[in-house]
């Protein structure tokens, strides 16, 4: 192994790395946003009190849940590449092939997949909170969306916390699968690099150690905003 | 949708499945074996033994699948001269071994977090019991704590059996053709993503029907009497 490959500037991929895993971090932090959003409309759909509802959640959730992740990327890349074009020489009378951006894609599809386990947490969650606390607020006249922000929400959001903190581990490693499709990130940077040193076995060693690095630090700050959301809350 | 392109693409890709099972049930069956050890040694009292395979666990939990893989097939190659001197180049040059060898050791590093829960939840009164008759460990472990870990751990190794078929999906990125690989090969032929999602989605779904409906089958039968007593407290609920 040659470490001087991974010196920083033009004569080693040190940077190049460095900066692909922030566009691991990018698209992990777009597709965990983009997931919890999904999932938080699954479990508004699940809890729903009609059954048209409840059943599309759940057909999401089995759905994202029984296919492979690697599955649906392809099927947006090019899928969402065909659909692009047709609309491309609809409109606008553009003829070719006009390609779905890799970051929009990778977003879409990786939170997407997030949403569907986000949908659980965040349904576990919700039903946590005791019933009671939601008939006081109706008995006092709190309107719907009053008893959302102050009732629900504060005590959702840090039973959701470990589960969440789950989530984001599972999204931030099924973003290597994005390399895929090209999207300059841990994974693709590695292939690159690799390819013109031929040391695959050290690009890839620096690539898991920069996702251990991620999946480490992140879990430390899970942890952290897990003792603060839990002040003032009497354990066992 | 073009029905006809389904039709013409399904038996293409059902000839996928035996490859995608073969993974997954290779896999499975030696990395359970891996994980029970990894499981003993996590619960050794030796600090050093349960260190080695908490940091196994850890890294193994903590980088993605496709890593592994990677560092498994391509990383091999820089040390090829060294792997032909000790005569293991045919395993490694094999994207087969190099796929099933990575999701073993992945699958062994989460199950044994399984089972790790298991045996932990059997409960100390009962291994004293067996102790107390004279039990040796190994007869105890056998008789005991397997049986009740194993009970313990099943809806959490379903889980595991699913997320395995899953990610055997990633064995396409190293030229094997299984369900993934077989569809991206037509999608990228003909163009038409969707009828070729419909039918794979549809394979990989089956699937994990099957595997959810034994795992629930094998569950009701371990442990019959934990379902019949649920029947009985249903019947009679209060102080009974």
């Amino acid at each position: 192994m040659n470490f001087s490959l991974l010196i920083f500037g033009d004569a080693g991929w040190g940077d190049e790395m460095l900066m692909a895993a922030l566009m691991t971090l990018a698209v992990s932090a777009a597709a965990y946003f983009l997931g919890i959003v999904f999932g938080s409309i699954s479990a508004a759909f699940k809890l729903s009190r009609f059954l048209a509802f409840r059943l599309l959640a759940d057909f999401y959730t089995t759905l994202v849940r029984g296919i492979p992740e690697l599955l649906l990327i392809y099927l947006v890349f090019f899928g969402g590449g065909i659909f692009l074009s047709k609309i491309g020489s609809f409109f606008l009378g553009r003829e070719g092939f006009i390609d779905l951006p890799v970051f929009v894609t990778g977003m879409v599809c990786i939170g997407f997949s997030s949403g569907a386990y986000c949908s659980e947490v965040i349904r576990g969650a919700v039903q946590a909170v005791p019933r009671g606390q939601i008939e006081a607020g109706v008995a006092i006249g709190m309107s719907p969306f009053k008893r959302f922000l102050r009732i629900l929400l504060p005590q959702v959001m840090r039973y959701a916390l470990p589960g969440l903190g789950n989530v984001w581990q599972l999204t931030l490693k099924h973003t290597s699968l994005i390399s895929v499709i090209g999207l300059v990130e841990i994974m693709r940077q590695s292939a690159v690099a690799s390819g013109s040193t031929k040391e695959p076995f050290t690009f890839y060693m620096v690539a898991g150690l920069l996702y251990l690095g991620l999946t480490t630090i992140s879990n430390r700050g899970f942890s952290m905003v897990e003792i603060w959301a839990n002040k003032g809350v009497r354990t066992v | 949708m073009n029905f006809e392109l389904m039709l013409e693409s399904f038996p293409k890709l059902i000839k996928g499945v035996p490859e995608t099972l073969f993974l997954v049930l290779t896999s499975l069956a030696i990395g359970f074996i891996l994980a029970v050890i990894f499981a003993q040694m996590r619960l050794s009292k030796n600090r050093a033994v349960s260190g080695i395979a908490a940091l196994y666990v850890f890294l193994f939990r903590s980088t993605p699948l496709l890593v592994q893989i990677f560092l498994i097939y391509y990383g091999s190659g820089q040390f090829r001269l060294f792997l032909k001197d000790i005569g293991l180049w045919v395993f490694f040059r094999d994207p087969h071994f190099c796929a099933i060898l990575a999701l073993t050791l992945n699958t062994a590093a989460y199950t044994c977090e399984i089972i790790r829960g298991g045996i932990q939840s059997v409960e100390w009164g009962q291994i004293e019991a067996g102790r107390a008759i004279g039990m040796s460990p190994y007869k105890l472990f056998q008789r005991i704590i397997f049986p009740v870990a194993i009970r313990q751990a099943l809806p959490g190794y379903s889980n595991e059996v699913i997320l395995i078929i899953k990610s055997s999906s990633l064995a396409s990125t190293i030229t094997i053709l299984e369900v993934t690989g077989i569809a991206k090969k037509i999608i990228a032929a003909t163009y038409s993503p969707i009828e070729v999602f419909v039918i794979s989605g549809a394979l990989y779904l089956c699937m994990n029907f099957i595997v959810t409906r034994i795992f629930e089958f094998t569950e009701k039968r371990m442990s019959p009497r934990l379902y019949r007593k649920k029947q009985k407290k249903a019947m009679a609920p209060a102080g009974a």
